[in-house]
């Protein structure tokens, strides 16, 4: 068979990129959770300084994907392994910004004690941190079983979100003078689950990919 | 749209190779049809069929059916002149006659029997402004042909095939032999044509059949391998080996 070795080794660069891109998305959640149980303002700044990376990362993606268009004229497959690299880098620079948002909340507990344990918030933030991870896999194996999982994942997501927002409702009932933190509590939720739903995107761009067809996962 | 050319299971042995297998394609009239395939794949044996110009090489046996018109053109009452001026060519190399610019166009109305001047003179000026040349050539008809550029000649040529009238123009890599400016002044010229004739092109420049055409036929060692609306063939191809093809993974 014919290879076209130029072509497919910048194919791979592409793919690495995205591979790296979301490893530092999901560090970056991480990280502002982490920051977060902690209240520790330092480690929720060092997440925000490194947002600029990431911003790198999809502009260089941008840039390896309109030059194979430009110099190599993909069709086909091709073509939209590159359209979906484009449309998954933008939701991982959205993903990555919505971690920036988690650790801003940080700064805005300083000095304070937190109502409760974190418990719900970790759990959606660690299944979102897992779909992240399998999302680009799913896009580097082309495999459209593990883009629909996405769906069911966003799913369980979408129903922790529905519980922590009740918690935070009755707590704020209770006790009014808390309500400023349990607003910021309900952003992080509010953050989580747009990073879930983007995730979600992804599975969809990896099964126009493979498919060539446009599903609904976030439906 | 409507068929013009029903091609029926058509098979075509060159001596005992079998270039063409069970082909059966419906060429829709007034759109422009794009083949592709490899070299040897059978496409310009089956452009070639359209016309009878495979009549020349000795040893050429075909079996099935090929209607233009809803006329079997291989029927023994067909005239292959007639045939010839219905469904025109226009091949790889410019090819105009040592005449002059007036002379190659007027040529097919000639050996036609047209012969009044005035009737001739409109012949010619509509063809060569059919096929966008007369612009840059009415000042000097008399001139030879030959004077003038790769990429105009070729356009000669096309008003030549226009000048008696036919309702198919096939086009085999007419555009390899030329620059950029003058493919695509081709191509733009194709997209005006259809309007009012169906064309055919065999083109080796997958990205130009992307670009030009309505239907693209991608074969095979003479099979059908897929025909679809050109935007699906090179999007998203049903068999893998076009896929393979147009995404340049092929051989």
């Amino acid at each position: 068979m014919t290879r076209r070795t130029e072509f497919d080794q910048h194919l791979n660069a592409l793919k690495e990129q995205l591979v790296e891109m979301g490893t530092r998305v999901e560090h970056a959640l991480a990280g502002a959770m982490d920051a977060l149980q902690k209240i520790d303002v330092d480690m929720a700044k060092k997440i925000i300084q490194d947002d600029v990376e990431i911003n790198r990362l999809e502009g260089q993606i941008t840039d390896i994907g309109s030059r194979l268009i430009a110099t190599q004229q993909p069709v086909a497959k091709d073509l939209r392994r590159i359209l979906a690299a484009f449309k998954i880098a933008s939701d991982l620079e959205r993903m990555a910004d919505l971690a920036v948002d988690i650790a801003k909340v940080v700064p805005r507990l300083e000095g304070q004690q937190l109502i409760k344990p974190l418990i719900d918030l970790p759990r959606m933030a660690e299944t979102v941190q897992t779909m992240t991870y399998e999302s680009i896999q799913s896009f580097i194996h082309e495999n459209v079983d593990l883009a629909y999982k996405m769906s069911k994942d966003d799913d369980a997501v979408d129903t922790l979100y529905n519980q922590i927002l009740h918690e935070m409702f009755s707590l704020m009932l209770q006790d009014p003078k808390s309500s400023n933190q349990v607003m910021q509590l309900m952003f992080v939720g509010r953050y989580i689950e747009r990073i879930g739903d983007h995730a979600t995107n992804i599975g969809e761009s990896v099964v126009y990919l493979v498919t060539g067809s446009r599903p609904d996962l976030n439906a | 749209m409507q068929a013009l050319i029903d091609i029926d299971q058509l098979d075509l042995y060159y001596g005992d190779f079998q270039a063409l297998k069970k082909v059966s394609l419906d060429i829709p009239e007034k759109a422009i049809t794009a083949f592709i395939g490899p070299s040897g794949c059978g496409k310009s044996t089956l452009l070639r069929t359209l016309n009878r110009m495979n009549d020349m090489i000795p040893g050429t046996r075909i079996e099935g059916s090929i209607k233009v018109s809803g006329k079997d053109i291989y029927s023994s009452d067909v005239d292959v002149e007639t045939l010839r001026k219905k469904v025109g060519m226009v091949f790889q190399q410019p090819n105009p006659f040592p005449k002059s610019i007036y002379d190659n166009v007027a040529y097919g109305p000639r050996l036609h029997g047209i012969a009044d001047k005035q009737r001739l003179d409109e012949i010619v000026e509509s063809s060569l402004r059919a096929a966008v040349l007369w612009d840059e050539v009415k000042d000097h008809l008399k001139r030879s042909a030959l004077g003038i550029s790769g990429g105009q000649q070729q356009r000669l040529c096309i008003a030549r095939a226009l000048a008696v009238e036919p309702d198919v123009l096939l086009m085999d890599e007419s555009t390899s032999a030329l620059d950029p400016i003058s493919t695509l002044k081709i191509e733009e010229l194709a997209q005006e044509l259809k309007k009012r004739y169906t064309i055919v092109m065999v083109t080796h420049n997958m990205h130009q059949a992307a670009r030009v055409s309505n239907q693209t036929v991608f074969f095979l060692n003479g099979e059908v391998i897929e025909y679809a609306e050109t935007e699906k063939l090179f999007s998203n191809p049903v068999d893998s080996r076009t896929e393979d093809y147009i995404s340049g993974r092929f051989g």
